[in-house]
């Protein structure tokens, strides 16, 4: 199966490793994602405002490339690019008098019709393969490792465009117990990191990342797993800065849960690109045996 | 906190731009406070998300904009997913800022961003707190 896919800024940059392990772990379970060979920025955060079509153009431009590979359902890696494109999609489907004056804006583009499905890649993990086919596919089982899944907002809120339960989600776990590892449920795995509150008031995301990390750290997880690269930046780069103002804080990784998926897989660890996780994970993956130099 | 209420805030041209840009209807509002309970950036702000939709029904504008809370919230929507009264506060806030911000009036300096800091965020960092705090 192949499917189109919209990568996004940062995955080509800082989140890499995001990129990487999915790409090759879709395609040991058999799924090619083909990248959509033009594509922009999509918005990053979606407007809220009634008056602004023209905050909407930028994901609604990515739908059009979309349909104009001839498919009609794109996948995203990054929680950030899922929400924006699936907001605008919904966005214009329910309106169709903004749909026309985006249409109308864009007259040298090909009309959108509402005709794409966003997907998130944990979706297509989920509902396209299922967990079963994943639990047989596994060479490295993460027997005894113990995480923490942490989903942040922007793939479960507002709650029409959510991929699991607003308040309880379940999907990134029941991923990595298919994938042979501890659940560790936390309070936090649901609150927002401080998101770009980093560029204006970084002291206050450096509280929001304390509660979060020390919850997980109490309930006992060996690391914590994600799928957004922005909350692995604020949870990652303040812990240098956490471990100095709490002295009993030792760190925790962060991982993308498509690392530990290539992993699990048995692919080679390169495709990991640990090199760009903040907190290095490879002691404790060696630890526990799931990976070796 | 001592406000003064008067006819002509209450129906003010402010409560109707907010209304129309966030396309919420604010009386719908019953002040239970289940925003600022749950909302994960409080710790920081001046006034409760409750009190920002109740100073924005009664058209106090000034009371808003002295406050910090608008430019400390975070856009995660936790409030809006869990209002009884179906009130998108999440948008409210964002027609709030954007009153401020179409003024040209910006709430980071991007110049005055450091190098090092530029080299260490990811890129939906920068856009995404542009996007938010400046016009």
């Amino acid at each position: 199966m192949k499917l189109s896919y919209y990568p996004g800024c940062t995955l080509k940059t800082k989140a890499k490793n995001a990129e990487d392990s999915a790409i090759a772990s879709l395609a040991a379970l058999g799924i090619e994602l083909a990248e959509l060979p033009r594509w922009n920025c999509c918005g990053t955060v979606y407007s809220f405002a009634g008056d602004e079509e023209l905050h909407q153009l930028a994901p609604v431009r990515n739908l059009i490339r979309v349909k104009e590979t001839g498919s009609d359902k794109v996948v995203t890696i990054c929680s950030f690019c899922y929400n924006t494109l699936k907001r605008a999609d919904l966005l214009v489907t329910n309106n169709p008098e903004k749909m026309h004056t985006i249409n109308t804006f864009m007259e040298e583009e090909i009309d959108y019709e509402g005709d794409v499905e966003v997907v998130h890649l944990l979706e297509v993990l989920r509902d396209d393969i299922g967990w079963e086919s994943i639990t047989e596919k596994v060479q490295v089982p993460l027997t005894g490792l113990k995480v923490a899944p942490y989903y942040g907002c922007t793939l479960l809120r507002p709650q029409d465009i959510a991929i699991d339960d607003v308040e309880r989600p379940t999907i990134m776990g029941d991923l990595l117990k298919a994938l042979g590892a501890d659940i560790v449920d936390f309070p936090y795995a649901t609150e927002c990191c401080g998101s770009y509150q980093i560029i204006s008031n970084p002291d206050f995301v450096s509280q929001r990342a304390w509660d979060i990390l020390s919850s997980a750290v109490r309930r006992k997880a060996d690391a914590i797993v994600l799928s957004c690269p922005l909350c692995d930046a604020n949870l990652g780069q303040k812990q240098k800065e956490l471990m100095h103002t709490h002295s009993e804080f030792k760190g925790i990784p962060i991982l993308y849960f498509s690392q530990l998926l290539a992993l699990a897989l048995g692919l080679d660890p390169e495709v990991c690109h640990f090199e760009l996780n903040y907190v290095d994970p490879q002691p404790l993956l060696e630890s526990k045996e799931l990976f070796r130099h | 906190m001592r406000t003064v209420i008067s006819t002509e805030t209450l129906y003010s041209d402010f409560v109707k731009k907010v209304e129309a840009i966030s396309e919420q209807t604010l009386p719908s509002c019953y002040q239970c406070g289940k925003c600022s309970a749950g909302c994960p950036m409080c710790f920081a702000m001046d006034l409760l998300p409750n009190q920002i939709i109740r100073l924005a029904q009664l058209g106090l504008e000034d009371d808003i904009t002295k406050a910090n809370t608008i430019w400390i919230c975070a856009s995660c929507i936790t409030c809006s997913v869990r209002c009884p009264r179906g009130v998108d506060l999440a948008r409210v806030m964002e027609a709030l800022r954007l009153i401020t911000s179409r003024k040209n009036i910006d709430q980071v300096q991007i110049p005055e961003i450091p190098k090092e800091t530029i080299a260490e965020l990811p890129q939906l960092a920068m856009v995404g707190g542009f996007r938010k705090l400046t016009a």
